[in-house]
């Protein structure tokens, strides 16, 4: 069997409806890819540009944000907000040379733990086929110690 | 704060739950315990252990005594969901004298151990939440619970069953009222039923003494033909606007003596109480035991709104209560819970076509049935055909239309089984006709219900089973001219039936309200995919919902019978009293909060807010929240460019270090 | 004028040429232009599906691959037939749900030196394009003779509203677009309850028993709905009330005498045209009653005489009825 590669995912979910979703997948043993790696929220309208930028500059090979269905936000309307964000975001990862694919905004509600471990295995599989993300890095120390690279709040 | 000056180190305690072979049968907990003590003591973690059942009592001890004797200042459990354990693992902590908010729980077992099949990846990846979140407590600060008043007035919206018990028990415990009903009487869908299954108790009859005891309770307010416009606030005080609808009769003149309605002159097809079946004048009061008593004139159809004549309801009235120039009124009451408790809908038996409702005369939905049965419908309690005389000589009811179906609705309405055997029930009673009943499963799951079944069986009912393919008049063999055909498979006689019968009732399911979701957006709750409420918990928590202050009781939340729905009217009655009892609510301290020095007057997250959270202060020209409204979703957190708003609890710094730890090589 | 690519079909210029004649009758004031397709074969009609799928796809996509190479500012396809329709709409359905089916069948096609891209064209019924590219409201303007006073029972049949693809029917078991077409020509449209059932297909070949039997179903139900005619929109529909409602009525002693006509005849004698031109008299039961008590003259078709047979050897008297079976093989004569 060949090393295939495995990509590593960070996943961002709303602690209200995604979240749920993937304990509900949890309770119903629903087995999915293991290579999403799920950070809670309490709402998708928190997700900072920069996570994500912080994500793929970390090693992630690709970032899933995952929350409630349109009109369905426990915060009413802030997953729009999400949305434009998550637009917005793609065509700036295009500036930068990055595939706008690597990221993957979907909408689960509470009950949908099915669907969203499908869309995992989904994603995992999109990522897979974009092959590693490689972020250069700095590869002496001179460099490291400068924290120019880095990406903070 | 910035990285630098968050050392000195914590000390952090690592936590690793077997939760018996739920998570130790797929991941290596002493093999994470190790690495946790071993990689992550840099990061502070100065003890990591490993336990069969964290959240047993025993477990508990281990944190508290952990932070007594090594002086944790931090706490990291890895288990199962938050949504299960953060409150015991919080208060554990909060016990040792460590405030709760230092406390996470990270989930390996809802999220790796029960749905991934590899022990080394599933290893491997608890390691990273481990690591994540042991590296993004680091930031947590302690936060304290806010603290505010809960109004002592409640709002009940919808005056059925379920609505009309639930404004009771809290009057009756001593607190206000304020029951919303959009037709011009309380009583619901119960008031328009003859006898309620399985006791065959006359529906009126239970109904009308709690109507007339809501109607004259001092602790309610009754306001009927009225509907909420909009809510804004949060628990404890929330703010309604309610509008009432102009009824064009002045409530302190009225006596309810009903002259008015004698004489206008009018007539409409009353599609609300009699289902279509049945008329009532154009000023009306939907039925005798009407609570309130006051009639509603209904503008559209009146002839003096229409072209200014008439009047004769004016003129005969013998009080002048009668006031064509009544106007809408608005009212804004502050409430500290509200509960919905907005009924059903009937699923309209038209979209099955083949089954004919709409061009067969002759066949009727389970609501007009329950009209023609009911003493005070349209033909005062005979059963009869379309015609409004001939009785029936045999009745076909057909059980799930509309429900159990792909093609519609996939739920089951639960109480349409009963019911068509309380239907099956009064037809032999009151006409002697044959009575068949086709069914696919017979539902009778409650006290007393299986042996009403019995005891149709008994009476001589036949029962088909197999799902109806068809409702035709289109003859075909002798003996069925003129009657309508109704074509099954019998299932259990493995053949095709074509039975000739006089009269077709279809059991027509329940569905959500047309308006639901609007309704729901209206008070900040959400429907699921088949448009009932959600409530918090469908096991545990089933009258509350996601939005603090909001609850749910009787059909709103999903189809159910009647004793149900009066006792999640109690329930929430019961929980919104408690919330009452303890006169203030304590609010999760996740909000945000603007360093007025950072903030540069953008305006940019002026716009983000729901909750109208956000105000932007001219003077000093920065932006400021209100803790007390903020529900702390952070978009405003992430909007401003200069990160100048604080978002506890998910501040930049945690979330940044939790993707640092989640991606640290392992 | 709206062009469209025309597949006839085996019936429509023979055992349906009422139908062809009176569709080129209305296509004209109607503004429909139908360019028959070059080299088209049969649809496969229904056998040949039950017994091998790939071949039988094959050769009704062999149509579409010639259909796709015709494209000349139309991508639509119209076949009158219902069941020529269903033929080519599952074909290109198959093909496009299933990748591997379709590049199966294109490998046959191959070897004709054909291909076809499925969803490449948009298949139809003639019925789908007056309804929705036409509209009721032009056909409405073009009547002259409204069909006041004629009862129609309108039997859409069951391929057009099952299981419509492109959704266009309003309802699978209800649908109520050849009930609002014929009111629209004027005429007094009957609720009739079996519109979408069985019409027998080939089962007048393969058990006549148990297709005389949904014959007779429909017509005693239009029959018992008082309707003066059944309009049908497919040729196999057509035949089997027609031209098997004498066989029906000898097996079960009935008189029925429903003329069965194609609803482009009716929207034809509507829009004024000559009932010559619309095939009429070509129908074996005759509708010449129906169509007198709206004022139409259906003018008498000469019927030829019958040749003298030649004797050799014993005489002999010649069958009764022809069953489609040879005699003497058990089955019951239908003639008792």
């Amino acid at each position: 069997m060949s090393e295939q590669f495995e990509p590593v995912i960070v996943g961002f979910t709303c602690n209200w409806c995604s979240y749920r979703a993937a304990d509900a997948a949890g309770t119903a043993r629903v087995k999915y890819a293991p290579n999403v790696r799920l950070i809670r929220l309490m709402c998708s309208g928190r997700l900072d540009p920069t996570f994500v930028m912080k994500a793929l500059a970390g090693g992630a090979d690709g970032v899933m944000i995952s929350g409630c269905h349109p009109g369905d936000c426990h915060y009413i309307e802030q997953n729009y907000k999400a949305l434009r964000r998550f637009l917005l975001l793609r065509r700036t990862l295009k500036g930068f040379g990055v595939e706008p694919e690597r990221i993957k905004l979907i909408w689960a509600s509470a009950a949908e733990g099915m669907r969203l471990a499908h869309e995992i295995d989904s994603f995992v599989e999109e990522v897979r086929k974009l092959g590693p993300l490689n972020w250069p890095t700095w590869k002496d120390d001179q460099h490291k110690a400068e924290p120019v690279m880095e990406v903070t709040a | 704060m910035s990285a630098e000056e968050k050392t000195p180190k914590e000390k952090i305690g690592v936590y690793v739950c077997h939760c018996g072979t739920n998570i130790a049968g797929m991941v290596d907990v002493v093999g994470v315990r190790d690495w946790a003590q071993e990689h992550l003591g840099k990061d502070g973690v100065v003890i990591s252990r490993d336990y069969k059942f964290m959240c047993s009592s025993l477990g508990q001890e281990l944190i508290e005594k952990d932070i007594k004797e090594l002086g944790l200042t931090r706490v990291v459990v890895a288990a199962c969901s938050p949504h299960l354990h953060e409150k015991t693992f919080r208060t554990a902590a909060e016990r040792a004298g460590l405030n709760p908010y230092l406390t996470e729980l990270v989930s390996i077992r809802e999220q790796v151990s029960w749905v991934h099949t590899d022990k080394a990846v599933a290893t491997e990846k608890s390691k990273s939440l481990v690591a994540g979140t042991v590296k993004r407590i680091v930031y947590n600060e302690a936060l304290e619970k806010l603290k505010v008043p809960i109004n002592p007035n409640t709002l009940v919206v919808g005056g059925g069953i379920a609505g009309i018990q639930a404004a009771l028990e809290i009057a009756n415990g001593g607190f206000h009222v304020y029951l919303v009903e959009r037709e011009p009487s309380i009583g619901g869908h119960m008031a328009q039923f003859d006898k309620t299954f399985p006791t065959l108790d006359c529906s009126a009859c239970i109904l009308t003494p709690r109507m007339v005891e809501a109607g004259t309770h001092p602790n309610i307010t009754l306001l009927t033909w009225s509907e909420v416009m909009n809510v804004s606030g949060y628990i404890g005080s929330f703010n309604v606007t309610i509008k009432k609808k102009a009824r064009f009769v002045n409530e302190e003149l009225c006596t309810g003596c009903g002259i008015c309605m004698e004489k206008c002159p009018l007539k409409v097809i009353d599609d609300v109480y009699e289902a279509g079946l049945g008329f009532r004048k154009v000023i009306y009061t939907p039925f005798a035991q009407a609570v309130p008593k006051y009639p509603v004139l209904d503008k559209p159809n009146c002839t003096y709104f229409k072209n200014g004549k008439c009047k004769a309801c004016e003129k005969f009235c013998p009080t002048n209560a009668i006031d064509f120039n009544q106007q809408d009124e608005t009212l804004n009451v502050e409430v500290g819970n509200i509960i919905l408790a907005t009924g059903y809908d009937l699923f309209d038996a038209g979209k099955v076509t083949n089954y004919g409702y709409g061009r067969l005369a002759n066949v009727f939905t389970s609501m007009e049935f329950e009209r023609l049965c009911n003493a005070s419908g349209p033909t005062n309690g005979e059963i009869t055909l379309r015609d409004g005389k001939t009785k029936p000589e045999s009745v076909g009811i057909i059980h799930c239309v509309g429900s159990r179906d792909k093609n519609f609705n996939n739920y089951c309405s639960t109480i349409c089984c009963m019911q068509s055997l309380k239907f099956a029930h009064i037809v032999k009673e009151r006409t002697g006709a044959n009575v068949y009943e086709f069914y696919i499963d017979m539902r009778t799951a409650a006290k007393s219900y299986d042996e009403f079944y019995q005891r149709i069986l008994e009476e001589g009912t036949l029962f088909v089973r197999g799902k109806v393919a068809e409702v035709t008049d289109a003859a075909r063999n002798p003996g069925e001219e003129g009657k309508l055909i109704i074509q099954v498979e019998d299932t259990l006689a493995g053949k095709q039936r074509r039975i000739p019968v006089d009269m077709v009732v279809l059991s027509s399911g329940i569905e959500p309200r047309a308006d639901a979701k609007q309704t729901g957006k209206l008070f900040g709750i959400s429907c699921s995919s088949d448009g009932w409420y959600i409530e918090r918990h469908p096991k545990l928590d089933p009258v509350t919902t996601m939005t603090e202050g909001i609850l749910i009781a009787g059909c709103a939340s999903g189809p159910k019978d009647i004793p149900s729905s009066v006792s999640q009217g109690a329930a929430a009655a019961a929980r919104v009293l408690d919330k009452i009892l303890q006169k203030e609510v304590e609010l999760e301290p996740i909000r945000a909060s603007v360093d007025e020095a950072k903030c540069s007057g953008c305006r940019i997250c002026n716009n983000l807010c729901p909750f109208n959270a956000i105000s932007f202060i001219d003077d000093l020209a920065v932006t400021r929240i209100n803790p007390a409204l903020c529900q702390g979703c952070g978009t405003c957190v992430a909007a401003c460019p200069a990160g100048a708003i604080n978002g506890t609890g998910f501040s930049n710094e945690q979330i940044f270090a939790q993707i640092d730890g989640i991606l640290m090589a392992v | 004028m709206s062009e469209y690519i025309y597949y006839p079909g085996c019936s429509m210029e023979s055992s349906a040429r009422a139908y062809g004649d009176s569709m080129r009758a209305i296509c004209k004031p109607l503004g429909i232009d139908l360019k028959e397709m070059d080299d088209w074969n049969c649809c496969g009609a229904t056998e040949y599906l039950s017994l091998a799928k790939l071949p039988a796809y094959s050769l009704i996509a062999r149509n579409l691959a010639l259909a796709e190479q015709q494209i000349n500012g139309s991508h639509t396809v119209v076949a009158p037939c219902s069941a020529c329709f269903l033929n080519l709409s599952k074909a290109d359905h198959y093909m496009l749900e299933s990748p591997t089916f379709g590049e199966q069948v294109n490998e046959a096609l191959a070897a004709g030196g054909l291909h076809y891209t499925p969803g490449k064209l948009t298949i139809r019924h003639l019925l789908d394009v007056l309804i929705n590219d036409v509209g009721l409201d032009k056909i409405k303007e073009q009547v002259v003779k409204p069909l006041a006073g004629l009862r129609v029972a309108p039997y859409i049949g069951c391929m057009l509203p099952r299981p419509d693809y492109s959704n266009h029917y309003s309802d699978s078991e209800y649908p109520t677009e050849l009930d609002d077409l014929m009111r629209a020509l004027g005429a007094e449209v009957i609720d009739f309850p079996l519109k979408t059932h069985c019409c027998g297909g080939h089962m007048t070949q393969i058990s006549p028993d148990t297709a005389f039997e949904l014959i007779r179903r429909l017509i005693s139900a239009a029959d018992q709905f008082e309707a003066d005619v059944i309009a049908v929109v497919c040729p196999m529909c057509q035949m089997n009330l027609d031209a098997f409602q004498g066989q029906m009525n000898q097996h079960f002693h009935t008189k029925y005498k429903m003329p069965i006509l194609f609803f482009t005849q009716l929207i034809g004698v509507a829009f004024g045209e000559k009932p010559e031109a619309l095939g009429f008299g070509t129908e074996l039961v005759s509708a010449r009653d129906a169509m007198q008590r709206i004022g139409v003259q259906i003018p008498v078709v000469e019927q030829a005489a019958a040749k003298p047979r030649k004797v050799e050897g014993l005489p002999m008297r010649p069958p009764r009825v022809k069953t489609g079976r040879k005699p003497g093989n058990g089955h019951k004569e239908a003639s008792k």
